[in-house]
């Protein structure tokens, strides 16, 4: 159902600032559209989205319906130790997907 | 001539009547396009009383977008990043989409690089506006003019 897709690198070097992409499949549906009969479609987004680098929170985001469909979001960080870097995407209806990464630091 | 209203007249002025009903139809049809005054509200929510000042943002969209539905969008700011001096947050906002806010994104000295890319959807031609946000309370803007030509689509 919902997937996730994460770029992190597997090694890097100690200090090394390294790009992280991720993207969320979710229709992000914008809340001010109508089905042809004229019924509003209710709003469904991915409103938070929380990086953490061995449980230490390193990137927020708070989302709008502004966003495209399956958010992408690029951001980057210092790559201090070796650990894991996990991804929560929370939305409306109890949407909630968590997805991490390894990364080996050198 | 005989008639008192010529032919090219008539049809002139009728031409422009039925635009100018098409064109209220429009507006009334989409009530929901934000405006300029939405949108400083909505800066002023987050700025509070602090002076924004033009600069050290770079906003990166392409400045005419096929489909507003999905605009790349990429936003860095100047800023060595370090526990004293880094960027805190990057709000980014819309002139004319239904709601101004867009996304808030908060960074720290952990991030390193204050550089953050998405795609956003774009309403109409307009601003976009993206608002940095220092650690030492200084707030810095850039905006950049985009042109789309299919609007993401508000119905159905």
């Amino acid at each position: 159902m919902a997937n996730a897709l994460i770029n992190v690198p597997e090694r890097a070097r100690r200090g090394e600032i390294v790009d992280i992409k991720t993207l969320v499949s979710h229709p992000m549906e914008t809340g001010y559209r109508r089905t042809q009969i004229g019924g509003a479609i209710p709003r469904d987004i991915v409103r938070k989205f929380v990086a953490t680098y061995n449980g230490v929170e390193i990137f927020r985001a708070d989302l709008h319906p502004a966003i495209a469909a399956n958010p992408f979001i690029a951001f980057t960080t210092v790559a201090t130790e070796s650990g894991t870097i996990a991804f929560t995407w929370t939305g409306d209806n109890g949407f909630s997907v968590t997805e991490s990464a390894k990364i080996a630091v050198e | 001539m005989t008639h008192p209203i010529s032919r090219r007249t008539f049809l002139l002025t009728a031409g422009g009547v039925g635009t100018a009903v098409g064109l209220a139809a429009t507006a009334t049809a989409q009530p929901t396009r934000g405006n300029v005054a939405a949108m400083e509200a909505a800066i002023k929510k987050i700025v509070g009383a602090a002076q924004i000042t033009a600069g050290k943002v770079k906003l990166d969209l392409p400045p005419l977008s096929e489909n507003g539905n999905t605009v790349p969008l990429s936003v860095s700011v100047e800023s060595p990043m370090t526990a004293e001096d880094h960027v805190k947050a990057i709000h980014l906002f819309t002139e004319r989409n239904p709601q101004p806010d867009v996304a808030s994104f908060f960074l720290g000295p952990r991030s390193g690089r204050a550089s953050v890319s998405t795609r956003i959807r774009l309403a109409d031609t307009q601003n976009v506006v993206a608002i940095a946000e220092l650690s030492n309370g200084s707030f810095w803007s850039a905006r950049v003019p985009v042109v789309v030509t299919l609007a993401a689509c508000l119905e159905e």
